[in-house]
Parts: structure tokens; sequence; C-alpha cells
């Protein structure tokens, strides 16, 4: 199955192109663009997990490693579009335009950081593991059944393609004809749980025959790969061709959450050679090196600017009001139910701030 | 006579006038359009669902919009929440409220949660249709009355029809709401007519209705329970004790407002439910009125449900299973103290 599920690859670690096809393609352009996008993400990333150790947001879910597949998926949407991402994902939503701030607000607690900006259509992050994929199939065959050229393009890991939402939404997605992309990341570890305990099969790619689906795996750490690969898929999906499910290869440093100790499951030598020697974005300033394209002050530059907008966004996340005790009530209903107005009155009204739900009669 | 039609067949009305309304709507489920759509065979002998509920619907709306799905309720089901999310107004059909635990996750964490978890900024209208109850004869994993587990998440609302044409008003008002409603129809009330309006009409939901007016004491009863309550008050009417039939039709929101005048008026309240008898409809309806109207009553609330085990198979022990009119008598009869009621 490896063999019929090969890796591919357009940049190699060292940062060559791997073949001639290619060479048109990976142009200085992109590499910039990706490198920029990918810089931006992991300061982010790295900030969220300092944040956290300082107490300034709740329990934190990295990406660091991830970032490739991230970006170079998220680039390859059209604006319209639909990205549902999970905990790890929101290096692809900000790629896709997400607010920082929001999903810094996400991490803080904030169903005001669930809210994409204007336009932008992105899925609060799914928790409970795989239930975004079916949601993502009928997103998509909502765009079908509304006559849009607009996909969806769902993100989970290894781990969720053990749960049955993952099999049905395949399936549900191959009956349908839904043009949906399953973009899988396959870190190899489940929280603790390495692949080879969860799964028989070498591969994630090699599920899609089981709904006759396009399989295709790539190198996630690969951004260029991951990029022109799905754009494939989209456009298949956009031509009315269905489903495909992706499978990067790729590899998180960190923890499952700032809630874990990967020391405890891990060997992390592992992840420091892994960061040495695969790294995404490594990969492309090596790329960016071996062309003549590389420009250490612009490289500072973008670093500088990554730096600034995330902690503009950590400032704004901040100052934002504090919870407001309405979002209790508000927001459970289209209209809310008179119990819940009356709850909300009780709150409002008692004494001491000590509030006894349903004290009143109606 | 107004015309009479089946409580099926006044659910498929509201399907059929809310599709032709809005081309939002869709239906997805196992087996609702109900034929292989073969060559051999085409669409115009769909059976329409398991109970025939959804017959005909296929061959005035097409493939397009009656999806027979494959059996995976996680997978039509959370499609269905991200559907609504995304602008169409599904209507998903859960065969046997019996499966919701394959598809709990969705419903719950899911469809209940996203206009919360969105700040406002999301709607899903979805109405997930199934089917419950005992008397059918279908055995433990397929005769539950489950609504009580529903009532208890936010986010979610709940109907339960008892008639023909409450089903109706009520399933159009579903269809036509912006968040997510559980409706449970009984399957023992599929063939029971009764008198239906024809065409576009609603019901609100949230709205108690009074089935029988009486001043002597207040009977709750919840779907096809109340044909059971009905019949007690009959009885009891022959005694001159007039009893007075609540159906709440919703159970979120619950109309307290409603069952707490009655009990004002009558002073006794039996609550017929025929869920098991923990956490459900009727004892979260008791503890309202013992909380907010205990001043009115002269006597204890009692209780008629099932006991609190699984529905039986032998159909002996389904009929001893469920709330009867004699079960409710002997109730009645200690509430007022009468033991002459019993032997109506």
């Amino acid at each position: 199955m490896e063999k019929q599920f090969p890796i591919t690859k357009w940049v190699d670690e060292n940062g060559n192109i791997t073949g001639e096809d290619y060479k048109e393609m990976v142009t200085e352009e992109l590499a910039r663009t990706f490198y920029q996008h990918m810089i931006r993400i992991r300061t982010f990333d790295k900030k969220g997990i300092s944040l956290q150790r300082q107490g300034r947001i709740g329990t934190y879910a990295p990406y660091e490693g991830q970032e490739a597949s991230q970006v170079g998926s998220a680039l390859a949407l059209e604006t319209e579009d639909w990205l549902f991402p999970s905990y790890r994902d929101h290096g692809a939503a900000m790629t896709f335009g997400h607010s920082l701030k929001n999903i810094l607000l996400f991490w803080n607690g904030r169903n005001e950081g669930c809210i994409p900006p204007e336009g932008k259509n992105i899925f609060p992050p799914g928790i409970p593991i795989a239930t975004q994929l079916p949601h993502a199939v009928g997103a998509a065959f909502a765009e079908k059944r509304k006559g849009t050229k607009n996909t969806a393009i769902v993100y989970f890991g290894d781990g969720a393609t053990s749960e049955g939402d993952f099999h049905e939404g395949l399936n549900l997605a191959s009956v349908f004809e839904a043009p949906v992309v399953f973009f899988n990341q396959n870190n190899r570890y489940a929280i603790s749980v390495p692949m080879e305990k969860q799964m028989k099969t070498k591969t994630i790619a090699q599920k899609a025959l089981a709904y006759d689906i396009p399989g295709v795996r790539i190198d996630g750490n690969d951004v260029f790969a991951v990029y022109f690969e799905t754009l494939k898929a989209m456009d298949r999906a956009r031509a009315g061709e269905g489903p495909t499910l992706i499978e990067a290869v790729t590899w998180r440093y960190g923890a499952h959450t700032t809630a874990d100790d990967p020391t405890k499951y891990r060997d992390q030598m592992e992840s420091e050679r892994k960061r040495n020697e695969t790294d995404p974005v490594l990969r492309v300033e090596r790329l960016l090196k071996n062309n003549g394209w590389f420009d250490e002050a612009w490289a500072e530059r973008m670093q500088k600017q990554a730096a600034e907008e995330v902690d503009a966004a950590v400032a704004e996340m901040e100052s934002f009001p504090p919870a407001d005790p309405a979002d209790i009530f508000d927001h459970v209903f289209a209209e809310p139910t008179w119990q819940l107005q009356q709850q909300k009155q009780e709150y409002f009204q008692a004494k001491k701030g000590v509030p006894v739900w349903n004290q009143q009669q109606q | 006579m107004a015309r009479q039609i089946s409580f099926a067949d006044a659910i498929n009305e509201a399907i059929k006038e809310t599709m032709r309304n809005d081309e939002n709507v869709i239906l997805l489920g196992e087996d609702v359009a109900g034929g292989a759509d073969l060559d051999h065979l085409g669409d115009e002998d769909a059976w329409g669902g398991v109970m025939g509920v959804t017959k005909g619907l296929v061959q005035e709306f097409g493939r397009d919009r009656i999806l027979d799905t494959p059996i995976a309720e996680a997978g039509y089901v959370g499609a269905a929440v991200s559907a609504a999310a995304t602008g169409m107004r599904p209507i998903a059909e859960l065969m046997f409220n019996d499966f919701i635990g394959s598809c709990l996750d969705e419903v719950m964490n899911q469809g209940a949660k996203l206009r919360y978890m969105f700040g406002g900024h999301a709607k899903i209208p979805l109405v997930i249709r199934t089917m419950h109850g005992a008397g059918f004869r279908a055995a433990a994993q397929h005769s539950q009355t489950l609504y009580g587990m529903f009532t208890a998440i936010p986010g979610v609302k709940v109907v339960v029809p008892s008639t023909p044409a409450d089903a109706k008003g009520l399933l159009i008002s579903a269809i036509e709401d912006d968040d997510m409603v559980v409706f449970f129809e009984d399957k023992t009330l599929y063939n029971v007519k009764g008198e239906v309006p024809e065409g576009h009409y609603t019901i609100p939901i949230g709205k108690a209705d009074i089935k029988r007016a009486g001043d002597d004491l207040t009977i709750v009863a919840i779907g096809k329970q109340v044909n059971t309550a009905l019949a007690a008050a009959e009885q009891l009417a022959q005694k001159g004790i007039e009893a007075e039939v609540v159906d709440p039709r919703s159970l979120s929101p619950l109309d307290e407002n409603t069952i707490l005048k009655s009990v004002q008026k009558t002073s006794r309240l039996v609550i017929v439910d025929e869920a098991n008898p923990r956490c459900n409809a009727a004892t979260d309806i008791s503890a309202l009125v013992a909380d907010k109207g205990f001043d009115y009553l002269d006597a204890p609330i009692k209780m008629v449900t099932a006991p609190h085990s699984p529905v039986p198979f032998s159909p002996a022990l389904e009929d001893l299973y469920l709330p009867t009119p004699e079960k409710i008598l002997a109730v009645v009869s200690e509430l007022i103290d009468d033991e002459s009621v019993v032997t109506i």
C-alpha cells in the first residue's frame, strides 16, 4: 500500500525541487508567500504557548511543525469556500483570513472568538474528534444544491480516522458526490498513542479506496506539494467530480495540548532531529537560498512584522471587554424562551450578584 | 363533518406544505424516499419510510430533495446540522429515537450549541423527526420514549404532538423555526385519525393545549398518553368528577403558565408520561408545581409512568408496562380519597 500511495514531494528537505515538471510552478513569489505565512503562524503558535504558561489564556493546542500543511492547504481555497478546522488548525484558519484576535479570544474561553470576519466561512473548531467531517459534507452538499462552485475543506488528525464519523463522512461524501476535501494531517500521534497502535494500515490515504474516492499522500512538510495537491483536489470538487482524501504526513514538535508532556510518550530527540532535518519553514528557507531568492533583510522584516501583528492581537485580546453575563442567555435560541428571559432578568436583579434561578413565577 | 386524516398523513402534509413554500427544505434519512430508483422499478411505488409517513414525497420533490442516506446516523445528522448552518432547512429523520446513541454528539454538542458557541452568528434551522413509544411490539431497543433526554439539553426544542392537527401545525412551526427542534412521533398514533385543517397553518411551539376542561383535578399528559388521560377523564365524569386534561405539546420550552393555572383551579395534579420515571418530563413538571404551585395543592402530586425498566417484548408484559386509564383512576382515587372511582 505504501507503494500504491507514495508520498508526493515537490521540494525536498534540502530545499531542492524534486522534478523538472515542478520547476516552472515553484516560483520565487510563491516561496516568499508561503514563507511569510509560515513565519506568521509559527510566531502566533509560540506566543500561544507562552501566553498559556503565563496564565493569560487557557489550555492551548500547538501546531508547530505542521505549518506547511496548514498554510499550503488554506492558500489553495477560494474566498467563498468553507473551512472546518479542528482545535489544532487555527494556523489554517488564520491563513484563510480568520482574525488573530478572535483566535486568541477563543483560547481565552470567549465565544466571540468563534466568529470569523464578515464573509469568511469558517466553522468553530471541532473539539469532539472527527465530528467536523460530516459537517463539511453537509456544507459542501448545501453548496452543491445551491448551485455554487464553492467547496469545503475539513481538517483532522490521524486519530480522527479511527472514529465512525470519519468513515460515515467519507462514505456520505462519496455517495452524495459532495464537493469536499478531507485534509488529514498525519502527525503520527493521537495524543500519546502512535500510529502503529491506532491502525494496522501503513497509510491513511488508502482508506479512500473503501469509498471509491481519490486518496493522495503528500509530504505535509512540503508546502508546495500541499498547496498544489490541495488545489487539484479543490478543482476536482469544483468540477463536480466529488471528494478527495489527502494525507499530509507531518509531525508536531510539541505536546498535544499544553496540558500534557510529550516526553512521557515519545522520544523528543526525534522531534529535535525533525526540527533540524525536515522542518517546513527551514525547507522553504533553503529553497529560497538555493535559488538566490533569499534576502536576509526581508526575512527579518517578515519576522518583525509577524511579531508585531501577534503582539497587537494579544493586546486587543487582553483589552477586550470582560465576558458579558447576558451571553449565558442570549444565544441559546433565536428568540430566548420566557424561561431564559426570566433567568436573565433574575441574574441582573440579584442582590450581591448571587442569582438563584427559577424563583419567580412566570 | 370536517376532513379527517391520519397522524401520519398530517405529518406528510406538513412536510409537503413547507417543501412547496421553501426550496431549501430537504428531507434526509434512512429509507425516506424508500425505493431503489432502479430502471425496472420507478419511484411510483417508493414506500416512503418504514412506516410510510413520507410516501409520495419523492414523487413530488425528486431525489434531489428527498434523500435516502446510508445507515450512518452520525454522518447524515451531522451533515444536516451544517447544511442547516449553511443555508438549507433540513428535516433529518432518525428512524427510531432509540438510535440517538449513534448520533448524540451531533445533536447535543453540535446542533444544540453552534448558535451559542458562534455568539449568535449561526442559525441551525434543523428538525429531527423521530419515532418513539411503546405498544408496537417492537421490543426494548425500538420502543423507548426519550424526550426527557433532549429536554435536558439547552438549545434543543422538544415537541411531542398528540393529535393529527397538532402534529401538522407543530411540524410546520418546527420546520420554519430557526432553531433545532426534535420532533417526537408516537408510532402507535400514525394510524389515528382526526380533524386536520387543509393548507398551511402553524401552532406555536411552547404553547400547551387544554384538551378537556374540568374543575376537580388536572391531568397533564404527554403524547399518546393524552388519549389515555381523556379516557380516564370520561370515566371520572360518570362519577361527577371533572378532570382537566392539559397537553403540553412541547416540553422545551414548557408552557408552565397553563399548567400552573390549571392546578390553581383544580388543586390536584396527576401527570401521565409513558417514559421511565427517573428524570423525565413527569418529574420535571412535578418539580415545577411543587416549587411554584405548592400553595395551590390540596393533595400530593401523583405520577403515572412506566416502571424504571426497559420496554418488554412480550405483548402481555408490554400492556402491563404502559399507563392505562385504570392506573390513572387508581391514582385519582387516592387523591380524592374515594375508592369507588377505581371500580367504575
